[in-house]
């Protein structure tokens, strides 16, 4: 065995390892932290997750704390953001209503991204009649116009009155439902081509399992454009979920959530006379969503697919 | 020699591919055979048909394959999906001609080594981790614990083709399947990776099936050439025959087309004209049209393999009836 050729030490590549720097996720988040705005997106969005998963436990009100008596106070040291019509806290039920449209959101993408994730590596690999059915399905979905099918979603959903604590879920599921399609059709893309390439010949060489072939070298390979695309989806789905709550369609009262909230401003005096009602759940959403799509750029431009020795 | 079983035996193989300009005859009616230990050597210029045969062998070829593969006695196309499945990377090994693309550039070069000791045998992660280090180090990569973290994109052409080389052999295989492993290499690097291919080749007594256009290569790890032009067999015989004594004008060709260090001539010799389109060829040697030798016959009929001398060869110069 001694006379195997060895390689010389001097002509051993540029082989950089050490720890997390050789890794690609050590790679990507070198380059992310690079991009400021990215960072600012993603800190602001770690704030907002912060302020309304963990900020209702230092609030001294609860949302169901209704007392009228207190009904439509301006700001205040006692209620910085004021009070609603029923006398609550706009400030605890701002938090409380961001828990809802984030987990709806992120519900909704983790909903989509595994139903149009899966569906897409298996159309993608085994293309024929599955990828025939998934697509066309996909495409059927897609011609339907989002906004209009979620109005008759929602509004099947009030005629079966599911109860107010349900609709979030509901919600998540009519959203996904439109929202894998997209996905479905990016992932199958990047398998089609992904299938053809050599390394996917050598997985047949070494006599691989479908269920290996796919899990363990097809999904890491589009795991960076799922990541990228999951995020983006995460703000187009709280918009979603925000339209649908503003006109009573989605989330319903008592159940705050930020489109809800929004609602106060359809009333002429609310609009004009009490900003503190319909300004902050305005301004969060805005925030998110600009948030959401800073970092979903940032990881995009992190995670090139085209970057070097990929 | 001819007392060693033959491990792989191909018989009257055939993948023709339909296009729209009609068939591809890319393999047509090969036959040859490995033997335990022996390294056989399909060579050929480019476009002929030597890597869709390995392909075929593997059963990697998208098309309807025809002819006969037996390995180890087994009809290969007999097994099931589950049994062929056993056999390739396993018993049947198969190192490709780009180690750049045939790594999956988003894992491990540790995991990629592991999977088929994970999948073929009941190794535990901790003994497949223990076995993918010391094939590192087998196949002459030093720092192996660091490389076994490395993603393919950190090491040179040179060290993947050794990571390949490595994952090929991880599970012992009985047959080594090399579609040109040092085509994409340096040439230095060339010397080291067939070396290493040789010496463990002669540890393991495995055979090895060598697809490749580099005569040089031929001479160095060969024990049996098949010459293959326009998807035909044209000559085999042993390395030595066809070195010595080349039958087929276009083994002549090839052998003389090859340029020898420190002896520069004004141009170097090279066989006039192209490898035929491979669609809808009529039956004629398809050699004729480059052939000096070429006889009206050689435009009507195709010649078949005949034995002159010690080696096969299909050419009309050598059938007794033209001749006479």
């Amino acid at each position: 065995m001694e006379n195997i050729p060895q390689i010389p030490r001097q002509m051993e590549p540029k082989v950089e390892v050490e720890g997390s720097k050789s890794s690609l996720w050590g790679q990507v988040w070198r380059r992310f932290i690079k991009r400021k705005m990215a960072v600012v997106g993603f800190l602001f969005l770690t704030m907002i997750f912060v302020f309304s998963f963990i900020g209702p436990f230092f609030s001294p009100y609860t949302t169901m704390g209704t007392n009228p008596i207190n009904a439509h106070q301006p700001p205040s040291s006692a209620h910085w953001l004021g009070t609603d019509h029923l006398g609550r806290d706009v400030l605890t039920r701002l938090m409380l209503a961001g828990r809802i449209s984030l987990t709806v959101g992120l519900g909704a993408m983790v909903l989509s991204v595994s139903i149009g994730g899966i569906l897409g590596i298996l159309a993608g690999y085994y293309r024929g009649i599955v990828d025939q059915i998934v697509m066309r399905i996909a495409d059927v979905l897609m011609t339907l116009p989002g906004l209009p099918l979620l109005f008759i979603m929602a509004a099947i959903m009030s005629e079966w009155r599911v109860p107010a604590e349900h609709r979030m879920y509901i919600v998540m599921i009519m959203l996904s439902l439109i929202g894998w399609p997209g996905l479905a059709r990016l992932i199958r893309s990047q398998v089609l081509s992904l299938r053809e390439r050599e390394f996917m010949l050598a997985t047949d060489a070494l006599g691989l399992r479908d269920r290996r072939k796919l899990l363990n070298h097809l999904l890491p390979n589009v795991v960076p454009i799922l990541i990228v695309t999951a995020t983006l989806s995460v703000g187009g789905a709280i918009l979603s979920e925000s339209v649908l709550s503003y006109f009573g369609l989605g989330v319903v009262p008592p159940t705050a959530s930020w489109g809800n909230m929004i609602n106060a401003a359809n009333s002429l005096i609310d609009f004009t006379n009490r900003p503190w009602l319909w300004i902050p759940p305005g301004v969060a959403i805005f925030v998110t969503v600009i948030c959401i799509n800073l970092l979903g750029d940032g990881l995009r431009d992190a995670i090139d697919p085209n970057m070097k020795g990929r | 020699m001819s007392e060693r079983a033959s491990v792989l035996e191909v018989k009257h193989l055939s993948a023709h591919f339909e296009t729209e300009q009609g068939i591809v005859r890319a393999v047509d009616d090969v036959s040859f055979s490995v033997k335990e230990g022996e390294t056989v050597c399909v060579v050929g210029e480019s476009g002929c048909g030597k890597s869709v045969t390995a392909m075929s062998v593997m059963g990697l070829v998208q098309t309807d394959v025809k002819g006969d593969l037996f390995f180890k006695g087994k009809n290969l196309a007999e097994l099931s999906r589950g049994d062929l499945r056993r056999v390739r990377g396993n018993d049947l090994a198969m190192i490709f001609q780009e180690p750049m693309s045939s790594l999956n550039p988003v894992l491990t070069i540790g995991e990629q080594i592991m999977e088929p000791l994970l999948v073929h045998h009941p190794y535990s992660k901790k003994q497949a981790r223990h076995k993918a280090i010391e094939l590192i180090e087998l196949v002459g990569i030093g720092r192996a614990e660091q490389i076994f973290k490395s993603y393919p994109h950190q090491l040179s052409g040179g060290m993947l083709q050794r990571i390949m080389i490595a994952i090929a052999l991880s599970c012992d295989p009985d047959m080594l399947i090399a579609d040109e492993p040092t085509t994409a290499l340096d040439v230095t690097i060339q010397a080291q990776v067939l070396d290493l291919l040789r010496t463990l080749q002669e540890e393991r007594n495995m055979s090895m099936l060598l697809i490749t256009h580099d005569l040089g290569v031929v001479a160095e790890v060969a024990d049996f050439v098949v010459v293959m032009y326009a998807g035909k067999v044209i000559e085999t015989g042993t390395v030595h025959d066809i070195f010595a004594s080349p039958k087929h004008p276009y083994t002549k060709g090839l052998l003389y087309a090859k340029p020898v260090l420190g002896n520069r001539t004004k141009k170097l010799y090279t066989i006039p004209g192209q490898v035929p389109n491979l669609v809808d060829l009529t039956p004629s040697c398809y050699f004729h049209e480059r052939c000096e030798h070429a006889m009206d016959i050689c435009r009507e009929k195709m010649p078949t393999l005949k034995l002159e001398d010690r080696q096969h060869v299909a050419c009309w110069l050598y059938e007794k009836e033209v001749k006479g």
